[in-house]
């Protein structure tokens, strides 16, 4: 929590701001001269993990990029020129996020770059990002917490995906008693901890909550399941909120369908289960299951329809599956083509001025919009497994959400908004009109 | 085309029936016409009617409806049962239909509608011939607690003679009347003992619920009932800690069985292991996709085809790693250290490249999926097949050390090498080979992990620390050593989750092991004598 007030770390910090402003304008002189020395492309930075653990859900993203930026060429580019993917491997290595994207924007000038999955390598190309000026386009799910000048989160907040799939549950099935299961890392202690407090605010008893984390790559989930269904078994209606992540969440499902807890009894629902993670189970025993996100390969529109066939055609792979953070990735990229066509320039300064209030289509029929705390809005599906790995969607909002970066429902942030249009701060304290720390 | 204009004629033909005939007309047609909306509401109340028509048909589309083979064509609001057999019949009528319309898709389900036709089928199936459908149907009813079907349990009860059935229908009926709210204080009382005889969580979970609106006497009963399974269950919770440690340590074995020969026994530091599991698995995924596509009838037995193939593999690649490699290495563990892992991560990268980095789908068979009840634990027949699958490999490596020529030279050449050597027997041939059996058996592991873990390229890497961890805690060199020492990690480890929590389990038993190898730093079962120095 942030305790600081802004003219008391004035003085220590404006040599370090003094300094940074120096290097940032040295580099971007130097940028400037690049770019011109430069011919007629304008690079695009892809900063996803194309080996290590991450590799299962990154690579998907950077072909995505791919696809977007050989689509948009093929409709000319932007401002006249072709765009060109520069792509680098940062392996699942967290401080090598921070290398190559320091090498991405110094040596190779991109433009703008596209990157990252997992929270600790968005905080660990923070301070890069902002030290060299560039922009971020964040296409996770993740805690929120957070509202910097250089990010723009093109995925859900809590707000965005957790809360309304707690609502679904209270409403429709009727839940009681609630699992907050997750791995053991920041994303699900966040999340959990927003949601234990907006149960509570509920009115739910805290013999009612049970939280429960596992490490990484769990796999012998005999016990959780067992304790699970002993806990659903005090009468009341029981629901497992599921962050568990990545390859964990497999042997957890394998050992819900053996020790036969349906979706009919305990139904589960996931923020990190996608698509693309159903892929590799046998989805029969977790039909039923849930899974809260904002866009799924299911839904039939037209834009979805045909973004998904021409992504099979550019994959060459007629089953290739889609899923949310991709669609994330396609509506960033719409957004910074219109931002920079806008400003008629790919100067970061202007460029992030101007992308706030910037529209582009989602795939699942409506409009999202940049907001000034760098968060968009996004309509809130949630789907139930079927059988051949797909979701059935069984509830919408009926408007499109807009992202908090900062919790409502949490003690220490619910004072707090970004604002990057108005107040220039990423995290204002509205009760005492102050900003705390992170502004220009 | 001409399927379609079929169609056509035999619409037009329904519908020249339909006003023929009004009086056919009725609700349960209405009924069926519903579900071609395929809104949740309207199947809910289709499912309702339905049910409840006695039509013949009710069986047929409620269930064709729970496994999605009830087809709707949206134009046409005409409804069509997809039989087991491909054979399409029209769900109003139950004429036979020869294709179903091109824009036809399955009624869409969710978990509520699933309920209700949990307790719909329930309803239908009580009276059913075969009593293991009985027994399912009353189970259902027992879930649903659904009041309008208690005159048919009452009937089935009367008339049932197959014990496990009745009992099932006594259950059944016993929830039912807990939750009438009509039905009298002796009835509840009685329902109430039934439930408590059957004194599993569920039957703790429907005691739990019972209300205080409910008379005195009966809360009371219940309160009494739930205290008294929770004993019971208390007791069997310390015998289930035990099974799932039992299954954990058997993972545990399985996965360090072949370290213990190539770290164990040779001695080779060989961060590669886990990725020669990973080649298990994924011979696992080709055998089974192959299955799949070439001859599905054989999908039982992929793992029995699996095992020898993966031993195969996993085998031939451990023999060229240590003719290429490692033989260059030996007696430098550090090189052997770095080299390995270097390998690992080339074996991740060349699989990643392979097969895509996304998990792979490997199915359990019939026989490895779900689970049966022992007491009041829940057995998973995939645990318990791996348990007896690693013990069986287990002592057939045992019985090939002890009773094989191979066996005996392996052991020979790792006690004292020189003095083998000059007994004739050709040392580096027997290193390639045992170093070739590890791997191998590393890779058999791989078959059994597909069936509980992902198939990954990343696969290997989260069991190379708990392997080396097994061999080190049960002592370098034994093999009876790394049985014991995954036994007792597995089972510690099992019975310190549910009180300090998956991840401060898995720390404390790192600390144990720390600990006790500052202790005894040979493990637990030191290998004495002169082999020891040499």
């Amino acid at each position: 929590m942030h305790i600081q007030t802004t003219h008391d770390v004035a003085t220590p910090i404006s040599r370090r701001r003094w300094l940074a402003a120096t290097a940032g304008l040295v580099l971007g002189l130097a940028g400037i001269t690049g770019a011109k020395a430069a011919d007629d492309t304008i690079k695009v930075g892809v900063l996803h993990s194309l080996s290590g653990t991450m590799a299962i859900s990154e690579t998907t993203l950077k072909d995505t990029i791919l696809f977007l930026i050989d689509e948009q060429n093929k409709k000319g580019g932007v401002l006249g020129k072709k765009l060109e993917a520069v792509v680098v491997d940062p392996a699942s290595n967290w401080p090598l996020f921070a290398e190559k994207a320091r090498e991405l924007i110094t040596k190779d000038k991109v433009a703008v770059v596209f990157g990252c999955w997992t929270s600790v390598s968005r905080k660990s190309v923070l301070p890069v990002f902002k030290e060299l000026n560039s922009i971020l386009f964040y296409p996770v799910q993740y805690e929120g917490e957070e509202s910097e000048r250089n990010v723009f989160y093109t995925g859900a907040a809590p707000n965005q995906q957790a809360i309304p799939a707690v609502d679904y549950l209270m409403k429709e099935e009727k839940v009681k008693r609630w699992v907050l299961a997750g791995t053991d890392y920041v994303y699900p202690r966040t999340t959990n901890k927003i949601l234990e407090a907006y149960l509570k605010s509920k009115g739910v008893a805290q013999d009612d909550i049970m939280i429960n984390y596992t490490p990484f790559g769990h796999s012998d989930w005999q016990t959780i399941v067992a304790d699970i269904k002993k806990f659903g078994s005090a009468g009341k209606k029981t629901a497992v909120v599921s962050t568990i992540n990545g390859d964990a969440n497999v042997p957890f499902y394998k050992e819900l369908g053996n020790q036969g807890i349906k979706a009919t009894d305990i139904p589960v629902v996931a923020f990190s289960v996608g698509e693309e993670e159903l892929a590799g189970i046998d989805t029969k025993p977790l039909v039923g299951h849930l899974a809260a996100w904002n866009y799924f390969e299911s839904i039939k529109t037209p834009a979805n329809e045909k973004f998904i066939k021409e992504w099979q055609a550019y994959t060459k792979n007629p089953k290739r599956t889609t899923n949310d953070p991709m669609e994330a990735h396609v509506i960033g990229f719409a957004m910074w083509v219109k931002a920079v066509e806008k400003v008629k320039s790919t100067d970061p300064d202007k460029v992030i001025d101007a992308l706030p209030g910037i529209e582009a289509p989602n795939l699942t029929g409506g409009i999202s919009k940049m907001l000034p705390n760098h968060h968009i809005t996004k309509p809130v599906f949630i789907g139930e497994i079927k059988a051949d790995g797909q979701f059935n969607v069984v509830y919408k909002t009926k408007d499109l959400v807009p992202g908090d970066a900062w919790s409502k429902e949490l003690e220490g942030s619910k004072d707090l908004i970004g604002d990057w249009v108005g107040k220039k701060c990423g995290n204002y304290n509205v009760k005492t009109n102050k900003c705390l720390g992170s502004g220009t | 085309m001409l399927a379609n204009a079929f169609c056509r004629a035999i619409a037009i033909a329904a519908i020249l029936i339909a006003f023929a005939l009004p009086a056919f007309a009725g609700p349960f047609e209405d009924a069926v016409g519903k579900f071609a909306n395929d809104e949740f509401s309207d199947t809910e109340e289709a499912i309702g009617v339905v049910a409840a028509s006695g039509n013949p048909l009710a069986y047929p589309i409620i269930s064709a409806l729970q496994e999605e083979r009830l087809m709707a064509d949206p134009d046409t609001k005409k409804v069509y049962i997809k039989q087991a057999d491909g054979k399409i019949i029209d769900a109003a009528t139950g004429e036979a239909v020869a294709a179903l319309p091109d824009r036809a898709s399955a009624v869409s389900l969710n978990n509520r509608l699933r309920r209700t036709l949990d307790a719909a089928l329930g309803g239908l199936t009580l009276l059913s011939p075969d009593p293991a459908t009985r027994i399912t149907a009353a189970q259902s009813v027992f879930k649903s607690r659904e009041e309008s079907v208690l005159p048919t349990v009452e009937s089935a009860l009367a008339k049932e003679t197959n014990k496990a059935a009745k009992t099932a229908l006594g259950e059944a009926r016993a929830a039912i009347l807990l939750f009438k709210p009509d039905a009298s204080e002796v009835d509840k009382l009685e329902a109430v003992a039934t439930i408590k005889a059957r004194g599993d969580q569920e039957a703790m979970a429907m005691l739990s619920a019972v209300g205080s609106d409910q008379p005195q006497s009966v809360v009371k009963a219940a309160a009494a009932g739930v205290s008294a399974i929770q004993s019971k269950l208390a007791m069997w919770s310390g015998v289930q800690n035990a099974w799932y440690g039992l299954s954990l340590g058997s993972v545990l074995l399985l996965a360090a069985i072949g370290l213990a020969i190539t770290f164990g026994v040779m001695g080779v530091i060989n961060m590669a292991h886990g990725e020669m599991v990973m080649l298990g698995a994924y011979t696992t995924f080709v055998v089974q996709d192959l299955i799949r596509s070439n001859n599905p009838a054989l999908f039982d037995y992929s793992l029995l085809i699996a095992v020898p193939l993966a031993f195969l593999v996993a085998g031939l690649v451990g023999i060229l790693v240590e003719r290429t490699i490692i033989r260059f290495l030996y007696g430098r563990p550090l090189e052997t250290l770095l080299a390995t892992w270097g390998l690992s991560l080339i074996l991740q990268q060349a699989v990643r490249s392979a097969f895509g980095p996304t998990n792979r789908e490997v199915g359990n068979p019939s026989w490895m999926s779900g689970a049966f009840e022992l007491g009041q634990i829940t057995i998973t027949y995939n645990r318990l097949w791996i348990l007896c699958f690693t013990l069986a490999v287990f002592a057939l490596l045992l019985l090939m050390l002890r009773f094989t020529a191979l066996g005996l030279e392996m052991r020979a050449v790792t006690q004292n090498r020189r003095m083998a050597a000059s007994m004739g027997i050709a040392t580096s041939r027997v290193d390639a080979l045992t170093f070739g059996l590890g791997s191998g058996i590393a890779g058999i592991a791989g078959v059994a992990l597909s069936q509980i873990d992902n198939v990954s390229p990343n696969l290997g890497q989260s069991y190379i620390i708990d392997s080396f961890m097994v061999v080190v805690f049960g002592g370098v060199g034994n093999l009876w050593g790394t049985l014991v020492g995954a036994f007792t990690l597995g089972i510690a480890n099992k019975f310190l989750e549910p009180v300090a929590g998956a991840v401060l389990g898995k720390i404390a038993i790192l600390v144990l092991i720390i600990l006790f190898i500052q202790k005894r730093p040979r493990g637990l079962f030191a290998l004495k004598g002169r082999a020891v120095e040499a």
